[in-house]
């Protein structure tokens, strides 16, 4: 499996996201089971841009393959979404 | 699974920015008895029992931010905008750095044991066998605990085959080192200030939140905004706490309206340094023990209650005490904030004429999050000096023992003295005990390194990241030569 069937995980460790939990979500890889981490592509990103206009309210921001966008993400709610995910592409 | 990440943290942190940013606009007069509405809209679920009690709990909050404590309020309807005034005339910060928020305490149940409807009401009924006080009688459906009798021994958990008895704690009163946090008649919590070693072990184990930190933010921002030179005196246990080297800290604190960043490490080189000789200095004369003096909490529990530890502890300053002198001795007109993990720090600052203020890694957060500082993006600045590799091991147990430890090893022509090092950590109730036997000689060990917080200063009840990858950042810093 190449790794452009990978589902893309962006984590935003912009200090805001950082500090309203993306402290925990950068550690996400330890939390994933083995099938699920050969099946993603985890990246830290300095910021995705979504608090900009002071809206942190969202905070922290997690983006998988580049279109959904998980708010208030914590590990297991970005662990549900990853599998859900998965599931589409599998049935793709 | 992740133990930072809470409903309450993030509450603490949100309310954070929002007055931060508020004050730095200038427009936080107008939106701080807003604040409580803003957050829980009546047409979003409560948190608890409604949105009003919520709205109210996150007013004591505010005043917690503000600086005020419970203990301060003489009229429930006095609006925050009042308490804002008064923070930003106040000239010295206040002296008690906890409280408790009444309406937030849930009044957690008096009783320690409880026996849950997993009890069958058995025949063999081992939990009346084993009650020392003959507390337990079995009714027809479950099995009773007299509360008036139970002494909260815990032996009837270990024998039930249903395991349908259980221990429920009080977090507060179980976090508590010391005994201070206690109930009053209406089942209330209520600090005493006569045993409250300010560690802040509470205000983390609350899960409703009930007790607050008085801040100092809104005296930090006056500094900043009447234009005075604000120094950040950053805590070893800085490093790992944000996504950003020490280099891009220093420009992130420049950007958020510092003038400089100073390493505590520099500080803790002298304090290193200095305990190693009064280390060497206190053998000499006989004594049998002494301990480390940079963990406040600690300090103030021994004060406070451990007699026989005093003579004891060293009196070598701590490296906040030695930073502040460096800051000031530099420039004596700048204002000098200690930012760190701690809640003691802010009761040792307020004896310290050359430390203005104490900041939290939260309330620094909060103040990038607010101005829109985005550490991992900055290029970072050339620090002017950098501190020993040692000295930046002070935020992680067993850091300060290693610092002395090599200082002896450094110093020329004397045979260092045999150290038998031990660490105590954290400072719990078990560990109280054990510092008296210390003291009273009948334990081994002649220097303690003595920490309130599990794992050292990165275990602090207000740092950012958990305390075993903040230590493992530390340590990892330390090393580097």
């Amino acid at each position: 499996m190449g790794n452009g069937s990978k589902l893309k995980v962006e984590i935003c460790l912009g200090t805001t996201c950082f500090i309203l939990g993306a402290s925990e979500l950068q550690d996400l890889a330890q939390y994933l089971e083995p099938e699920l981490l050969d099946r993603v592509d985890i990246v830290g990103r300095t910021c995705l841009g979504f608090c900009k206009d002071r809206k942190f309210d969202g905070a922290p921001f997690v983006r998988l393959d580049e279109r959904v966008v998980i708010e208030r993400a914590t590990v297991t709610r970005v662990t549900e979404k990853i599998k859900a995910m998965l599931k589409e592409k599998d049935a793709e | 699974m992740p133990s930072m990440n809470n409903a309450a943290e993030r509450v603490r942190r949100e309310l954070l920015i929002r007055v931060i940013r508020g004050e730095l606009d200038g427009t936080l007069d107008q939106e701080i008895d807003r604040i409580p509405i803003v957050m829980r809209p009546s047409n979003q679920p409560a948190s608890r029992c409604c949105v009003y009690k919520d709205r109210a709990v996150l007013k004591y909050r505010l005043m917690g931010i503000l600086g005020f404590g419970v203990e301060d309020e003489t009229d429930e309807a006095k609006p925050l905008r009042e308490y804002l005034a008064e923070a930003r005339l106040r000239r010295e910060p206040p002296k008690e750095v906890l409280s408790v928020a009444p309406v937030a305490c849930y009044g957690c149940i008096e009783s320690h044991y409880v026996i849950t409807n997993a009890c069958r009401a058995c025949f063999a009924r081992p939990c009346t066998f084993s009650c020392p006080k003959q507390a337990i009688t079995v009714g027809p459906k479950q099995a009773e605990i007299d509360h008036s009798k139970c002494i909260d021994c815990g032996k009837c958990t270990t024998v039930c085959p249903y395991k349908a008895i259980i221990r429920v704690p009080i977090p507060c009163e179980e976090a508590c080192p010391t005994g201070a946090i206690r109930k009053d008649e209406s089942g209330r919590e209520w600090i005493n200030f006569d045993t409250c070693i300010s560690c802040g072990k509470c205000l983390k184990a609350c899960p409703f939140s009930a007790v607050l930190e008085r801040s100092q933010i809104i005296e930090v921002i006056r500094a900043m905004k009447e234009g005075r030179r604000v120094v950040a005196m950053v805590a070893p246990a800085i490093i790992g706490q944000f996504p950003a080297t020490l280099e891009q800290l220093a420009e992130g604190l420049r950007k958020a309206g510092f003038s400089d960043m100073l390493e505590v490490a520099s500080g803790a080189e002298l304090t290193a340094r200095n305990e190693a000789i009064e280390f060497f200095e206190r053998m000499e004369r006989g004594d049998h023990l002494m301990t480390s003096s940079c963990c406040p909490a600690y300090v103030e529990a021994v004060k406070k209650l451990i007699p026989e530890m005093r003579r004891f502890v060293s009196s070598t300053p701590s490296p906040m005490v030695y930073s502040g002198r460096l800051a000031k001795e530099r420039d004596p007109e700048c204002v000098t904030v200690f930012i760190g993990p701690c809640v003691a720090k802010r009761k040792e600052a307020c004896s310290d004429p050359n430390v203005d203020y104490v900041m939290t890694f939260e309330e620094l957060g909060a103040l990038f999050a607010a101005r829109e500082i985005n550490l991992g993006t900055l290029e970072g600045l050339k620090l002017e000096r950098e501190a020993d590799p040692y000295a930046r091991g002070f935020g992680a147990g067993c850091g300060v023992t290693a610092a002395i430890l090599h200082e002896m090893s450094a110093g020329e022509g004397q045979t260092p003295p045999k150290i038998d090092g031990k660490l105590i950590n954290p400072v719990d109730r078990k560990n109280m005990r054990m510092l008296k036997l210390h003291a009273l000689g009948k334990l081994p060990g002649n220097f303690l390194e003595v920490m309130a917080c599990e794992g050292g200063c990165v275990g602090g009840p207000c740092a950012l990241v958990d305390a075993e990858k903040g230590g493992a950042a530390v340590r990892k810093l330390a090393k580097e030569e």
